[in-house]
């Protein structure tokens, strides 16, 4: 039975060495070692957090880029549409302007027109006058120059008179 | 159990037989060396006890001194392959002395008496008194050896951790680093519960210690460390010890006035529970103890049964057994030292526990 009865030496031996292991161990060792291992596992843990949060900020990143983009379209089309239109009123009113420019020549062409015609007639009106009463002088000077001629002017005339 | 005697047994025509045998088959396995060194432990004391051919070679002899502490450390038979360990012995008559265990062998290896000190069953007697006995025996030696391994390797890594802090583990710093984490997140955390910062340096160092006892204890030549019952008691004591000073007012009530059980049955409850105190460490003590000079002695019963067969299939055969048993033993090793802390775990955690929720069951 030697071997269920524990020696006095390594009783004593196993004791102080284990206290000492345990004491030595846990300042030279476990200590280092364990807070190694705890620092290692919160760089983990912060190094995974701080991933999801520039996965999260990426996304608003990303929603806030789509949304400026849109405005940004929308500024664009709204800049366009106006440009257009001020393009389109700005042609319509040269194109009335011009239009409203040719009537007034247009018109005043017509008047001196008017003014030149009736002036014209008026000179012809005059001209004719005097050419009718030079040929009508003409005309009576030389058909009057016989008394026959004078005579038969006179019975016309009688003539003309009667009828009346 | 009988003193201690040499086996008589003549064989030494076949010592080199059996040499080349094991070394063929087995070199490079520790089962092997073993069975080498038993050869030439066997057959050198055979040359030495020749005058007395009467007595049978004792194999159960053998083993139990392989498996046993003692005062000198044998790596090969005779004077020349033996460690001779220091004595230290302190008594009322002469106080202490210390000398060298070389003063209890003759020229031809047998035991003598010295100074009026004598071994007797690996015990030291002065006279018919039993001394006081604090000798560097060769589990002490083997003891120190353990200790030693431990410091120089774990300081070793916790310094590979300063140097590579914020890196990855390299060479041995990752072979220790998942134990220390395996200790740390599934024995300790889970059982002691929250307070386990307190605790944790106690069962890592008791973790590794047993580990790697057993895988030294393994090793050709070696000493049994961990399957003496003095090293499993210790061990068992101290987990008894930081246990019931830890121990809260639930665990003492509940122990000592069991709540939520009529008052008849907590007089029945109480020796039941005075008992249960030390039944866990007396448990702690002997599992380790029995499972690994159990292992040890099936080892050395294998590698024997050769020398009792006097025959080359039965050492072919055994040969093969002892490999297996061997891988077996080196996974007896992790779990004998992961129940170990398993337990002493539950113990200390169970102790320091709020027990608010188990009054009303």
């Amino acid at each position: 039975m030697e071997l269920l009865t524990p020696g006095s030496g390594l009783l004593f031996w196993q004791f102080v060495v284990f206290i000492a292991l345990v004491f030595l161990l846990g300042k030279m060792a476990w200590k280092p070692i364990l807070s190694s291992l705890k620092e290692r596992e919160d760089s983990i843990q912060t190094a995974l957090d701080s991933a999801e949060k520039a996965k999260i900020e990426m996304a608003s990143l990303k929603s806030d880029n789509e949304k400026l983009l849109k405005q940004a379209r929308e500024e664009r089309d709204i800049m366009l549409r106006e440009a257009r239109d001020a393009a389109n009123r700005l042609h319509d009113q040269a194109k009335a302007d011009a239009k409203k420019t040719a009537d007034k020549i247009i018109e005043d062409a017509k008047a001196v027109i008017n003014i030149e015609k009736q002036a014209a007639l008026r000179d012809v009106r005059a001209q004719v006058a005097t050419f009718s009463i030079e040929i009508a002088e003409k005309l009576i000077k030389k058909n009057l120059s016989t008394d026959k001629a004078q005579k038969e002017m006179v019975d016309g005339f009688i003539k003309d008179l009667k009828l009346n | 159990m009988t003193v201690k005697t040499y086996p008589k047994k003549p064989f030494s025509s076949t010592k080199s037989a059996f040499l080349g045998l094991f070394i063929t088959l087995l070199s490079g396995t520790f089962s092997a060396s073993f069975a080498q060194e038993e050869a030439l432990h066997d057959t050198t004391k055979v040359e030495i006890g020749k005058k007395e051919h009467t007595e049978e070679f004792n194999i159960s002899e053998v083993i139990i001194e392989h498996v046993m502490d003692n005062h000198v450390w044998h790596f090969f038979e005779g004077h020349y392959g033996t460690l001779f360990l220091p004595v230290i012995v302190q008594t009322p008559e002469r106080g202490l002395e210390i000398f060298s265990s070389r003063n209890f062998f003759d020229e031809r290896h047998e035991l003598i008496e010295y100074n009026g000190y004598k071994i007797e069953h690996n015990r030291i007697y002065l006279g018919e008194n039993p001394v006081l006995d604090l000798s560097i025996t060769k589990n002490v030696a083997m003891l120190f050896i353990n200790a030693a391994l431990l410091l120089l390797m774990l300081t070793s890594v916790a310094r590979s951790y300063k140097k590579n802090a914020g890196k990855a583990p390299k060479g041995l710093q990752s072979f220790i680093e998942p134990i220390v984490l395996f200790v740390k997140n599934e024995i300790v955390k889970p059982n002691v519960g929250p307070k386990y910062q307190k605790f944790l340096p106690y069962l890592l160092t008791l973790f590794f210690f047993i580990l790697f006892g057993n895988l030294l204890g393994l090793l050709p030549g070696s000493a049994n460390l961990t399957g003496n019952i003095a090293v499993t008691l210790v061990l068992a004591l101290i987990t008894f010890v930081i246990t019931n000073f830890n121990g809260n007012k639930a665990y003492w009530m509940h122990i000592l006035w069991t709540p939520g059980v009529p008052l008849l049955l907590r007089i029945i409850i109480l020796p039941v529970e005075l008992i249960g105190i030390f039944t866990k460490p007396f448990s702690l003590t002997i599992r380790l103890f029995a499972a690994i000079t159990a292992g040890h002695i099936v080892l050395l019963s294998l590698v024997g049964l050769t020398f009792v067969f006097h025959s080359w299939y039965v050492g072919v055969g055994s040969s093969i057994f002892v490999v297996f048993i061997s891988l077996i033993e080196l996974l007896v090793a992790g779990i004998q030292a992961y129940v170990f802390t398993l337990f002493s775990s539950l113990y200390i955690g169970m102790a320091i526990a709020d027990h608010g929720h188990d009054h009303d069951h």
